[in-house]
């Protein structure tokens, strides 16, 4: 088993690749982080309990799904099952991160996995595309995951920070949340290579608009799931795969941008 | 509030757990896992998905509804400038700034 010296961590330079890697997006996760913080507040949480559930749930889309239910006073199990339907896009992208980790032991897998966000997950897949085969340590993985996760929680945590404490000075209704929007679009831009990403793209977010009234965010598995489907349909090159390719040629999407 | 302190602080602890158990899911166990090939071509969609699932609604969509005219809609003309930056200048950062820059002179200055 690989073990994951501090001081070497730091000082390797793919460590810092992550956390460059992560500089753009920052502004969007502290703007996200900052309007968790006061929706949290304002949604009738006391700003000890949101501090408290800052720093140990630390999953921002799941706070926000279950703080309304904690204030009316729902059941813990209905609190406990809204938060992992929530979150089960990560169950997804954990089998994706499986080859990355295995090597370390269960302990650092289990914290790996506790800092181990939605962006973290798409730009190490962006950069680390190959997973290693099994036995192999390539170098470099595991310290640019590590700045990765570090410019995460940092430009998480700080902002929710402020947002819990001046929660009433913190103007929301400029809609400084769209920040984070806008990063997201960016990252989704930057990951359309070709014919097939582009189509499976357009398909996840017409299919998230078509199922969003689904319960607990589930809107985004049944995306994922889509887009899934549509990218094997043209990587399979089937037939249906071949006629899908060759409409999409027709109406002049032969090359993509990006 | 009527949550004790009890209460709440079990309800976290929950929650943690259920942060690091979903994000951990399929390497929690050291026994062999065989994705079928197909999955794992599969996955390779899923990052983008993840992003367009959460990017088109916030986008096009207000109280669970599709915007009907998106062009009466700050938020259109955001997203439309940072695709122009994005395109332009292929920066993340610039591409946050001028949407927000588009969407703050609708909202403030003409009170969309």
């Amino acid at each position: 088993m690989s073990s994951l010296s501090l001081r070497t961590t730091l000082a390797h330079p793919a460590y810092r690749a992550g956390l460059r890697d992560m500089a753009g997006v920052s502004l969007g996760i502290a703007a996200w982080g900052l309007v968790t913080g006061v929706a949290m507040v304002k949604g009738g949480l006391p700003v000890w309990m949101a501090l408290a559930m800052t720093f140990t749930v630390f999953a921002g889309s799941a706070q926000l799904a279950v703080v309304p239910l904690m204030v009316l006073g729902a059941p813990m199990w209905v609190v406990w099952a809204t938060a992992f339907c929530v979150n089960l896009r990560f169950v997804i992208f954990s089998a994706q991160w499986r080859p990355y980790f295995m090597r370390f032991p269960l302990r650092l897998r289990l914290a790996f996995g506790y800092l181990a966000g939605d962006i973290n997950y798409v730009l190490f897949m962006k950069r680390h595309a190959e997973p290693p085969a099994a036995g192999e340590a390539p170098e470099g993985q595991i310290e640019y995951f590590c700045g990765s996760v570090t410019a995460n929680y940092l430009a998480w945590q700080l902002p929710s920070l402020i947002g819990i404490v001046l929660a009433n000075a913190v103007p929301t209704h400029w809609g400084l949340g769209f920040a984070g929007t806008l990063a997201l679009l960016g990252l989704t831009y930057a990951l359309v290579s070709d014919r097939a990403t582009l189509l499976a793209a357009v398909v996840a977010g017409a299919a998230a608009v078509a199922a969003f009234a689904l319960p607990f965010k589930l809107y985004i598995v049944v995306a994922i799931a889509a887009a899934v489907c549509v990218g094997l349909l043209i990587d399979g090159g089937g037939d249906a795969g071949r006629r899908l390719k060759r409409e999409l040629g027709r109406l002049g999407f032969t090359r993509c941008p990006a | 509030m009527n949550m004790g302190a009890g209460e709440f602080l079990l309800t976290i602890a929950g929650l943690t757990a259920i942060t690091v158990v979903t994000r951990s899911f399929f390497f929690l166990s050291e026994r062999e896992l065989v994705l079928p090939d197909w999955v794992k071509r599969g996955l390779r969609y899923a990052p983008l998905a993840a992003l367009a699932a959460v990017v088109v609604p916030e986008i096009l969509m207000s109280h669970g509804r599709l915007v009907a005219e998106p062009w009466f809609d700050a938020r259109f003309h955001a997203a439309a400038a940072a695709t122009a930056y994005y395109f332009w200048r292929r920066g993340i950062l610039g591409t946050i700034l001028t949407g927000m820059a588009v969407l703050l002179a609708l909202r403030l200055g003409l009170g969309w």
